[in-house]
């Protein structure tokens, strides 16, 4: 099967004189060196510019809460079934009366971690989630000294009231894969 | 001023001045290498990254020194000493400008003007091969000793037409070694006899087979890439310097790099006319004598930091050749070719001058 028109027939010809030389070669080499010199250059200087990252990114997971703050989690599991990887791990637990403001529906997840060592970020966490309430965000991973920091527990994986994680883009892009 | 003050002057800003060309062209080594890559290169110490080479500098002093303890410890520390040593000798005989003129007294812009003065640098720059076969060997070290036969059978291998090489630009120059008269003779006459623009007499334009020889030779007495069997990483994790550590391991770097700027000086002066430029007798004219002679210590500097850069520009751009292309090139190809060029370059000089 041809895949493109750009294969060539290998040869091996006795080289000509010019081409045991090897100057023109070099010369050509050096011409095509000196040109990279003017390029531009493709370094972006990290700390004070960031690269943009593409709206379907798949890095930290984010636990989300509704509009009146609630968690959506309801610990049914699906997630930590679909990963490949067995990285969720939770405990279920249900809603106490008092406690209708901390969570949506009424069992949820008195304990959800994410081993990201483990996780490959393949975001099938999230096509599992009935409830919308597991995403992956744009956020990096922050590097850790030791393994046993790496299990992200729910104080890290909530999202905190007053910052909110925008995820309407990765919605948007699942109601297209949907339909 | 007495002369011997004046020398001593001169040899200390010399060593000053190829210390800190060395320093700084291990900046330009990365960031050129950058460039040439598309990449930046380093730009967080100081402004553009100007003090990464002082910053390199302390990392290699606060680094600890390992002595191995199964190496010959003074041959040890005596390698990187005269791999150093013999870098820095070698600055003596280059005419670094036109003579300066200080009270009434002319004074030569040359450590020494000894009569031998290409010789000298062709023994010293061999001398400097113990450096690297005495470290090598002292490391007691599979790696640094294969590292350290490499560069001196290429360094051997190469000096031999190096100086063939040369032998033809000495025809030309009356048989004359002393690095001084070759410069003044570029600086003099006219180019191929009618072409009259001062200062230009080049050997390059008579000798350019020469030159592509000689420039060969002196990347591989560098052993700089595409030469440099000798410390290539991805064979011998390093070479001859595998043991080495902390400032020791830097003054092999640096001797390097010390090394490359005096063999940029020298293809300066043997082939491009040193300090001479086109237009230097007409500024003699107009300006005063010490002006232009600064004008020509400027104009020898500029087209060795030029040479510097080739040296890098080539380094990304050749890949490293295979030992047995390296010892064809050098025996079967450069030797017999300046043998033939120094053959005909003395029978073309003699129909001439008869």
């Amino acid at each position: 099967m041809q895949l493109t028109n750009r294969a060539q027939q290998v040869v091996q010809k006795e080289m000509t004189l010019a081409e045991r030389l090897y100057l023109p070669a070099i010369f050509a080499g050096l011409s095509i060196t000196i040109k990279h010199l003017f390029k531009k250059k493709a370094t972006l200087k990290y700390p004070e510019v960031k690269r943009e990252f593409a709206p379907v990114y798949r890095g930290q997971h984010v636990l989300k809460r509704d509009a009146e703050g609630r968690e959506n989690c309801t610990a049914c599991g699906l997630c930590a079934v679909s990963c490949p990887a067995e990285a969720i791990t939770m405990d279920a637990a249900e809603r106490k009366a008092g406690e209708e403001h901390l969570y949506r529906e009424e069992k949820y997840a008195a304990k959800y971690e994410i081993n990201m060592l483990r996780c490959i970020y393949c975001g099938l966490c999230e096509e599992a989630c009935p409830k919308d309430a597991i995403y992956l965000t744009d956020r990096i991973v922050a590097s850790e000294f030791t393994r046993g920091k790496f299990v992200y527990g729910k104080d890290v994986l909530v999202e905190k009231m007053d910052d909110r994680i925008d995820v309407s883009q990765r919605k948007k892009h699942y109601s297209i894969v949907n339909n | 001023m007495t002369l011997i003050l004046f020398k001593t002057l001169l040899i200390l800003i010399i060593f000053l001045i190829s210390l800190g060309i060395a320093a700084y062209s291990t900046y330009g080594e990365r960031k050129i290498a950058a460039f040439l890559q598309d990449r930046i290169g380093p730009d967080r110490a100081g402004p553009f990254g100007i003090l990464q080479p002082i910053a390199d500098g302390v990392k290699m002093f606060l680094k600890e020194e390992i002595i191995p303890n199964v190496s010959n410890k003074w041959l040890f520390i005596l390698g990187p000493c005269i791999f150093m040593v013999t870098a820095l000798m070698t600055s003596a005989v280059i005419p670094w400008g036109l003579p300066l003129e200080i009270s009434g007294v002319k004074y030569n812009l040359q450590v020494a003007d000894i009569n031998i003065g290409i010789l000298y640098v062709l023994g010293v720059v061999s001398l400097g091969v113990y450096g690297i076969m005495i470290g090598g060997w002292a490391s007691n070290n599979k790696f640094a000793l294969l590292g350290a036969i490499r560069a001196s059978s290429q360094m051997i291998s190469y000096e031999l037409a190096m100086g063939m090489s040369v032998i033809a630009i000495l025809l030309m120059n009356d048989g004359s070694l002393s690095l001084n008269s070759m410069v003044e003779n570029q600086g003099t006459g006219k180019l191929y006899g009618f072409i009259n623009i001062s200062g230009m007499n080049w050997n390059v334009f008579y000798q350019p087979v020469a030159f592509l020889i000689f420039l060969i030779c002196a990347f591989a007495e560098c052993n700089r890439t595409p030469f440099d069997l000798a410390e290539s990483e991805s064979e011998l994790i390093g070479g001859f310097h595998t043991e080495y550590s902390s400032m020791k391991l830097g003054l092999y770097l640096f001797a390097e790099y010390i090394n490359m700027f005096i063999s940029a000086a020298v293809i300066s002066c043997l082939f491009f006319g040193g300090y001479n430029f086109p237009g230097i007798s007409y500024l003699q004219e107009i300006l005063p004598a010490n002006i232009v002679s600064l004008i020509s210590v400027a104009v020898l500097f500029g087209k060795i930091i030029f040479f510097i850069f080739f040296f890098m520009w080539i380094r990304w751009t050749i890949p490293r050749f295979r030992y047995d292309q390296l010892m064809r090139l050098g025996w079967q190809w450069l030797m017999p070719l300046s043998i033939i060029n120094m053959l005909i370059s003395g029978a073309v000089l003699i129909w001439i001058r008869n």
